[in-house]
């Protein structure tokens, strides 16, 4: 159950990301998990609800995007979607490809916190909080670790 | 109004922390010139068994090997690799499935680096969980053995997709098994195209010759490639 060291960071990353926007919790964390990531989408929300208790994230709502495998066929030029795992190939014109683009994410997409200020009444405008940027630089780029997923963008 | 809660995109690897620690391990190593490879495979498919074969005959051409072994509880295996002479330690998981980065880099301490042109880390016997967890290695190894069938690769596709290479193991019992070499190279050849592939018996010492060349070939084409081993540089 490797889940749950992965539910265990998961809940790290929220939690700094929401302590920087200085939100005292999190209602809902989007992730998106890889098909080839060998995470396994149910035992991660098994694991997540354990890892968050007595956290910022205790309650969130986890949403699960499973990312399919998209490979790069240098023949058709084109980034498409592998039919099936047990064969990585071109779906377009079946070359052999080992080139994957896509499907290995394991990855924080965004956070829910909710809105500073609570009174029925009171301006739309969220004046006091912070910026909508993200709180955290972007993955970094040029890792030759595998599994990193920074390649999926097309080319 | 309505309480619009706001959405912030974070958009961070979930184990970003192992990946970075990682990548400054990779960074040190290859500095170093140490060579790591990181075993995976199955319980007892055979890493422990090749890697005491391995140790000898890369210490007999002169090489300076180590190795950290990965066990939920004992510590059997470090000590069948250390008969070999070479520097081991154990890192016992109690209970967790696979080796993270941190566990490695706290196992190397007191290891000074240069020492090493080779380290070898055997991970805990499983075909899923390592896959997530960079160890700082350049060379991730997979293993199945012929006992296991020819699917493996099929069953488990997110292990063998992300190894740079693939060793069979236990060549021996293949005809009492009814394996075919060609099936699994088949298989392997659907979920990780072009991927290199030995075949070893540690027990006859069968295809082992290969696969040491194959290290010391792949060890020189990341590092100085002219770089022979330590007793023709030093005397
Ligand atoms: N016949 C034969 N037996 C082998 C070979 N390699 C390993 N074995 C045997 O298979 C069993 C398991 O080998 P190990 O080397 O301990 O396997 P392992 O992958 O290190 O196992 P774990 O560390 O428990 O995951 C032992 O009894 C070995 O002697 C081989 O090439 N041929
Ligand atoms: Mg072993
Ligand atoms: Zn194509």
């Amino acid at each position: 159950m490797h889940e749950l060291s992965v539910a265990y960071h998961l809940v790290q990353t929220a939690s700094e990301a929401a302590r920087r926007a200085g939100a005292a919790r999190v209602t809902c964390l989007r992730v998106r998990i890889g098909v080839l990531s060998c995470v396994h989408p149910d035992a991660l929300e098994f694991c997540y609800e354990l890892a968050a208790q007595g956290t910022p994230v205790e309650g969130a709502r986890l949403v699960i995007e499973e990312v399919p495998v998209e490979v790069y066929c240098p023949r058709c030029r084109r980034q498409l979607p592998l039919k099936t795992i047990q064969k990585f190939c071109c779906p377009q014109c079946g070359r052999p490809t080992a080139d994957v683009r896509r499907g290995k994410e394991l990855e924080l997409a965004s956070i829910e916190i909710p809105s500073s200020h609570q009174h029925e009444d009171a301006p739309a405008k969220d004046v006091q909080g912070p910026p909508l940027e993200p709180p955290q630089e972007q993955p970094s780029q040029a890792d030759s670790f595998p599994l990193a997923s920074d390649s999926q963008e097309s080319v | 109004m309505s309480r619009v809660p706001r959405i912030l995109e974070v958009r961070t690897r979930i184990l970003k922390k192992n990946d970075e620690l990682a990548r400054q391990m990779r960074q040190e190593f290859l500095a170093a010139g140490v060579f790591v490879v990181n075993l995976v495979s199955s319980p007892g498919t055979g890493k422990t068994r090749l890697l005491e074969e391995t140790l000898v005959r890369l210490q007999a051409q002169g090489w300076r090997v180590a190795a950290v072994v990965g066990d939920l509880e004992t510590d059997n295996d470090a000590r069948r690799l250390a008969r070999s002479g070479a520097p081991v330690r154990q890192i016992q998981t109690h209970g967790c499935c696979h080796l993270e980065a941190h566990m490695v880099q706290e196992h190397l301490k007191g290891w000074i680096l240069d020492s090493f042109d080779f380290l070898f880390i055997e991970n805990i016997g499983n075909l899923v969980c390592p896959t997530s967890w960079d160890l700082g290695e350049s060379l991730r190894v997979a293993l199945m053995s012929v006992t296991e069938g020819e699917d493996k690769p099929l069953k488990y596709p997110g292990l063998f997709n992300t190894s740079d290479a693939v060793v069979i193991t236990k060549t021996d019992l293949a005809e009492a098994c009814e394996f075919s070499p060609a099936l699994a190279r088949q298989n392997l050849e659907a979920v990780r195209p072009g991927v290199p592939i030995l075949e070893t018996s540690a027990k006859t010492g069968q295809g082992v010759a290969q696969w040491v060349e194959f290290l010391c070939r792949r060890r020189g084409e990341l590092l100085q490639p002219n770089r022979a081993p330590m007793t023709s540089l030093r005397p």
